[in-house]
């Protein structure tokens, strides 16, 4: 009889573990499904000869650089389907910085790589969307559909892209004139062993690297960290490129080196006749440097609008939150604010807000489904419950103001 | 100046490593030595002679048995003994084979009874070739068809290891990863004396493609060279197969890890084809672990592989040492085992100094 109770108990844990562990048969059936996915979209992109028609398109508006349309990026692990990037959309307009803000684990450098075409794969694919590109040749790439062959013609020359890490992300074994030079030789042709080694020098120069010479013929490991970021940013530059991403360029820099880099970047921007994409997770460094500001969370984006917008007057909880956590020095708060819990699973999203169970303004109408993005000025989005009041009395200026222009 | 300064620590590193080896072999020497002396039971010499000395009445075998014991340093206690042969080691007089002796290439006259030449009919002197039992004469005559063998098998196992480790790492998880992977499982698995044996068995014996034998066949009517290479395509088959599973797999885990790094996302940021990536960027990195294999390699080259010569008959140094091990040859198998230290010690510092070739981060320092 004991037993029996015994065997019945043990059998019910088991069933209350299996609720959290992955079956093997659901894993083989989530890779067979996987690699049936990742196959169709590898064969897209592994193409040759692709004529160039096929991912031409048009920018919504001439004025952006980049366009993100309800861009989806995946990774497909056989613990499921990660949305990394789960239907975001913003742009970068010409010769100004936007900035990307949120926790590890928002989306993104994943947002920033899927640009790049960089996502690690075959698990890291762009699912579905566009990302429109203004080249300087006047045309419109839309860049989920570009193949990887043409997609090198695009790397380092339209775009660059400046890493979180300086001290991995050069190659130890090259030396820094020579990986300097590779960039100029790749995309220029016709560049003379001597024109490279004085433009790199020069570039070398720009980012306010002194004798640069010497650094010239130096190796990686003979630099510091932000000597290396340095010559990593000379590298984006070098090709004098349209956009350059920095993903989270100062955090693995001490502070000093941090407000010396920004404010090369910042320096830059004004010489280059490109926009920045800057990729950080802090809010004080973004109120500094950025024209617009786009806050993501698990995915998506909750809140974007211009630098003023979301600094003077944010609206999603999310933000306000960020903005507690910047420690501020006329305060006398003993301790830094802190958002409690952290980003959910993003293998089995809710198809409630994401940051519900986090949220302290949570209201009744938070258990509905995910809250739409919401405009509430011209250049002001958030997706939060809290702003539909603005949000429809900003429908009604509008439509008040459509009417009165109409009628003038 | 800055190469010169380089050079300078390279030959000073070189001068400090050199000192260091010498102490290496001196502790090899004594584990040699003292394994050889503490064998319990009769020593090498009274094995040799132990049946003539059952036999023998008059006690001459048994006098002569003592006078080898007294040369060999076996009758005064271990550690003078270990002094006297030490001594003669570094005098270069590694000792007389048992068993082995080859031709030094010179001639002695050949004299009678009473000391007068011996002519044949046509009134010429006759000669006989003088032959060598020492252990150094022998190894370097037989090493040089091992080192062949060796340098062949080498170059192929990287020349094919390692593009197939690059291979089956960039296509991971794809068809020619999981065929790869498996064959070289299945090469790392096999012993070579099945292997050899059953290559024996189907290519020599049974459709009789090639001989099952020795280097040449002295009927065989083809060119000499040609003869010979016809003979060494089954053990080099051995050698490679067997060998080429390890260092293909360390590509492909080098590579692997190689390709998450950071730097390569950066060269492919910047625009790189993949086939750029890859081999430029990827490979010299890849490289830098893999110097390390050359150090295991230089022993193997000379020192040979003793199962897969004995198998095909090759008369090479591996073969040589299968024998002497089997016949109790000690003075052969202690130099045999001294000579592989030695190359041993040798190919650890030439790795160290590729190493300081391939990865600009490590510097050689002489002195403190």
């Amino acid at each position: 009889m004991k037993l029996l109770e015994k065997l019945k108990t043990n059998q019910e844990k088991k069933k209350a573990l299996a609720k959290h562990y992955i079956s093997k048969e659901q894993i083989k059936k989530t890779a067979k499904e996987n690699s049936r996915i990742i196959k169709e979209l590898e064969k897209q992109n592994n193409r040759k000869n692709v004529p160039e028609e096929e991912y031409l398109t048009e920018m919504k508006n001439p004025n952006n650089v980049v366009e993100f349309d309800d861009l989806h990026a995946y990774f497909f692990t056989d613990a499921g389907v990660v949305k990394a990037v789960d239907g975001v959309s913003f742009d970068i307009p010409k010769k100004s910085i936007v900035g990307v803000v949120g926790e590890s684990g928002c989306g993104k450098s994943v947002t920033s790589l899927a640009l790049m075409k960089l996502l690690q794969s075959p698990t890291g694919q762009i699912f579905s969307g566009e990302i429109r590109y203004n080249a300087k040749n006047g045309k419109a790439y839309n860049i989920s559909k570009v193949p990887k062959i043409d997609m090198n013609k695009i790397r380092g020359k339209e775009m660059s892209m400046i890493f979180q890490e300086p001290m991995t992300s050069l190659n130890p074994v090259f030396r820094i004139g020579d990986q300097l030079d590779e960039i100029l030789f790749l995309h220029f042709p016709e560049i003379t062993q001597e024109e490279a080694k004085q433009k790199s020098i020069s570039m070398l120069n720009t980012v306010g690297i002194a004798m640069p010479e010497s650094v010239y013929s130096r190796y990686p490991h003979e630099l510091s960290g932000g000597m290396r970021q340095r010559v990593m940013i000379a590298m984006a530059l070098s090709c004098d490129p349209n956009l350059i991403i920095a993903d989270e360029p100062t955090t693995a820099l001490d502070v000093t080196i941090q407000a010396q880099i920004l404010d090369l970047l910042r320096n830059i921007k004004n010489d280059i006749n490109g926009s920045i994409m800057l990729i950080t997770h802090d809010l004080g460094v973004i109120a500094e440097m950025a024209d617009y500001v786009v806050v993501m969370y698990a995915g998506r984006i909750i809140e974007k609008g211009t630098a003023r917008e979301i600094y003077k007057n944010p609206i999603h909880p999310y933000t306000i939150g960020l903005q507690k956590s910047i420690p501020a020095l006329n305060l006398n708060d003993e301790t830094l604010y802190t958002i409690p819990g952290t980003v959910p699973n993003p293998i089995n999203l809710p198809n409630f807000c994401y940051f519900r169970d986090r949220c302290e303004k949570r209201f009744g109408k938070c258990n509905g489904e995910y809250p739409k993005l919401l405009q509430v000025s011209p250049t002001h989005h958030v997706a939060c419950y809290l702003a539909e009041e603005i949000a429809a009395e900003f429908a009604k200026t509008k439509k008040d103001g459509g009417e009165k222009n109409a009628k003038k | 100046m800055r190469l010169g300064l380089i050079i300078v620590n390279m030959i000073k590193y070189i001068i400090k490593r050199l000192a260091l080896s010498v102490l290496i072999l001196f502790g090899v020497s004594i584990i040699i030595y003292g394994l050889v002396r503490i064998k319990p039971g009769l020593d090498f010499v009274q094995a040799k002679y132990y049946a003539q000395m059952q036999l023998d009445e008059t006690g001459q075998v048994a006098q002569m048995v003592e006078r080898q014991r007294e040369i060999y340093g076996l009758t005064s206690p271990i550690f003078k003994g270990y002094l006297k042969w030490a001594g003669n080691i570094v005098k270069g007089q590694w000792g007389d084979s048992f068993i082995f002796s080859v031709s030094t290439g010179e001639v002695e006259l050949l004299v009678d009874a009473e000391g007068n030449p011996v002519l044949d009919a046509e009134g010429n002197q006759l000669t006989k070739p003088i032959s060598s039992s020492n252990v150094l004469d022998i190894i370097a005559s037989k090493s040089t068809i091992s080192f062949i063998i060796a340098l062949i098998a080498t170059i192929l196992q990287f020349g094919i290891a390692i593009p197939l480790g690059i291979t089956s790492a960039t296509k991971q998880y794809g068809v020619v990863d999981y065929s790869v992977t498996v064959l070289a499982m299945m090469g790392i698995s096999l012993p070579s004396f099945f292997f050899g044996a059953l290559l024996l068995r189907i290519f020599s014996i049974q459709l009789g493609w090639f001989p099952y034998a020795g280097l040449s066949n002295p009927n065989s009517n083809l060119p000499i060279l040609i003869d010979n290479i016809h003979h060494l395509v089954l053990p080099i088959t051995v050698l490679v197969i067997l060998s080429i599973g390890g260092l293909m797999r360390y590509t492909r885990t080098n590579m692997l890890e190689v390709l998450n790094a950071d730097y390569i996302r950066t060269a492919r940021a910047k625009g790189l084809s993949e086939h750029k990536v890859i081999y430029k960027h990827a490979f010299r990195n890849t490289l830098i672990p893999l110097v390390t294999i050359l150090a295991g390699i230089l022993p193997g080259l000379f020192g040979g592989a003793m199962i897969t010569e004995t198998i095909f008959s090759i008369d090479g140094i591996g073969k040589a040492a299968y024998k002497a091990v089997t016949m109790g040859d000690i003075p052969f198998v202690m130099a045999y085992n001294l000579f592989l230290s030695v190359l041993t010690v040798i190919g650890t510092l030439m790795s160290d100094l590729m190493y300081a070739v391939v990865d600009p981060r490590v510097k050689l320092v002489g002195g403190k």
